[in-house]
């Protein structure tokens, strides 16, 4: 059986370990190396790394930070923040990364899609759609860590990655970002519904029981958390954590309906 | 020496980590000398197969690994891609395979079509041994492995399915005949359990 993927995404800026809450109020909490390797010892399914400064600033990928992840992960890895090209996206392949993200590029250029998968195979290109409630069951895509609406609907932007031979589509909730306080599960069924790709689904998970709920609401999906597997206990003190292999497979038999 | 086919694709240093870690010697070949008197080889692969197959021969070594294989029956482990190229040719591609294990590599959509199974097949899956010696020695009912493709291995010889995993319906998940086998999943990215299928490989 296939099962959901359970993923700690980790937020970098300027070689740092942060997390943020609604895509602000950014906190710094440790070196992005040593995250890696309590993770590996965790055996997590999968790690995701998004390089926030890069996408924002419009800098370049920093090969020599993402080559470092690379040969410490044990775990596949998806790396995201900066790629606008298809050199940059077979560079980091080739460091030994799984998959590759893209996001403001994918929204703005949506042949860089094909162009990519067709460089380095669409398994291993990911779209990440940051979305953010426009009114009942609407939600509108935005770019450059939150900062700019693109008026573009997020049912009208999973259609056109996947046409354009994306092979996951990552969304995620800004409203939930940092809050703790569960999934937008309306917007993952949402997405669910529109796309046949793998998704991944990001913002708002507090709990193990949130996970539940979008394994629930959506099967096999990947299940995305920051603050969850960076912060113990109310006063969001940083302590690594991840379920183990019991923990996951009881989420797992007690939330997936197949 | 486990010897790591080095011609620009798949994730080559996941595996010599891997092997670190094993306190097994390992290294990689980018040149036919380099490649010459391996014990043991590993043949990493992602993206397309075409250009997995272009690659290596662009590589020159695509000689040494025939002899290697063929003449010389040294152990050879094709993963993800790279097993794919174990098989005669691909519905993916035009290019032929290397065609040391029968079987033709076909898209996974034929495999379950149908909603509930996505392409890629993507994330950890169990793996069912046929046989719980070899590759899969100490491997036993909870085995899973990180798969991340699109298309899959379907064997001519029922003989030559080493394990199945279920998307939809049982696919080869491994393949073996001879001394070579191949993977579709990741050993280098699936913990314990692909460290364990590792350590075995070196000691076939």
């Amino acid at each position: 059986m296939l099962r959901p993927r359970i993923t700690p995404c980790l937020l970098l800026r300027d070689g740092g370990l942060v997390k943020t809450v609604r895509f602000a109020n950014e906190k710094y909490v440790g070196d992005p190396v040593n995250a890696v390797r309590i993770f590996n010892e965790k055996e997590t399914d999968e790690l995701v790394v998004f390089d926030i400064a890069a996408s924002a600033a419009g800098a370049a990928p920093n090969l020599r930070l993402i080559s470092q992840f690379a040969v410490e992960c044990r775990m596949p890895l998806c790396y995201g923040g900066g790629i606008k090209t298809v050199q940059q996206a077979r560079e980091i392949i080739a460091l030994g990364v799984e998959k590759i993200a893209i996001s403001s590029a994918a929204v703005e250029q949506p042949a860089l899609i094909s162009m990519i998968a067709e460089a380095v195979g669409g398994q291993s290109v990911v779209v990440v759609l940051d979305a953010a409630h426009a009114g009942p069951g609407e939600y509108e895509v935005c770019t450059h860590n939150g900062r700019r609406r693109t008026g573009r609907r997020l049912v009208d932007l999973v259609r056109e990655a996947e046409s354009r031979g994306a092979g996951e589509i990552v969304v995620n909730a800004i409203d939930r970002d940092g809050v703790m306080g569960g999934y937008d599960l309306e917007m993952a069924r949402l997405v669910r519904d529109t796309t046949r790709l793998p998704i991944s689904v990001v913002g708002g998970a507090g709990s193990l029981a949130h996970l539940g709920e979008l394994i629930r609401a959506c099967g096999v999906v990947g299940a995305v958390a920051g603050s969850l597997f960076v912060f113990k206990g109310a006063r969001r003190a940083v302590l690594i954590n991840y379920p183990d292999q019991s923990q996951k497979d009881e989420l797992v038999r007690a939330s997936l309906v197949q | 020496m486990i010897t790591i086919v080095d011609y620009g694709l798949g994730n080559i240093r996941a595996f010599l980590n891997m092997y670190k870690r094993l306190n097994i010697d390992a290294k990689t070949a980018t040149t036919p000398a380099e490649l010459a008197g391996a014990t043991r080889v590993i043949l990493p692969g992602v993206g397309s197969f075409d250009d997995a197959m272009d690659r290596l021969g662009r590589s020159g070594m695509r000689d040494t690994l025939d002899d290697l294989a063929l003449r010389q029956q040294v152990p050879v482990l094709g993963v993800c891609v790279g097993m794919q190229m174990l098989a005669q040719g691909s519905d993916e591609g035009r290019l032929p395979g290397l065609g040391w294990i029968p079987g033709r590599v076909r898209a996974l959509g034929t495999l379950a079509p149908d909603d509930l199974h996505p392409v890629p097949h993507m994330g950890w899956n169990d793996v069912r041994p046929q046989s719980p010696a070899g590759l899969f020695d100490g491997l036993g009912a909870d085995a899973r492995f990180y798969f991340l493709h699109s298309f899959y291995f379907e064997c001519e010889r029922p003989a030559d399915v080493l394990a199945v995993s279920s998307y939809g319906r049982d696919f080869a998940c491994a393949v073996s005949a001879g001394r070579v086998s191949g993977v579709q999943f990741h050993p280098e990215k699936s913990h314990h359990f692909g460290a364990r299928l590792l350590k075995n490989f070196a000691a076939l």
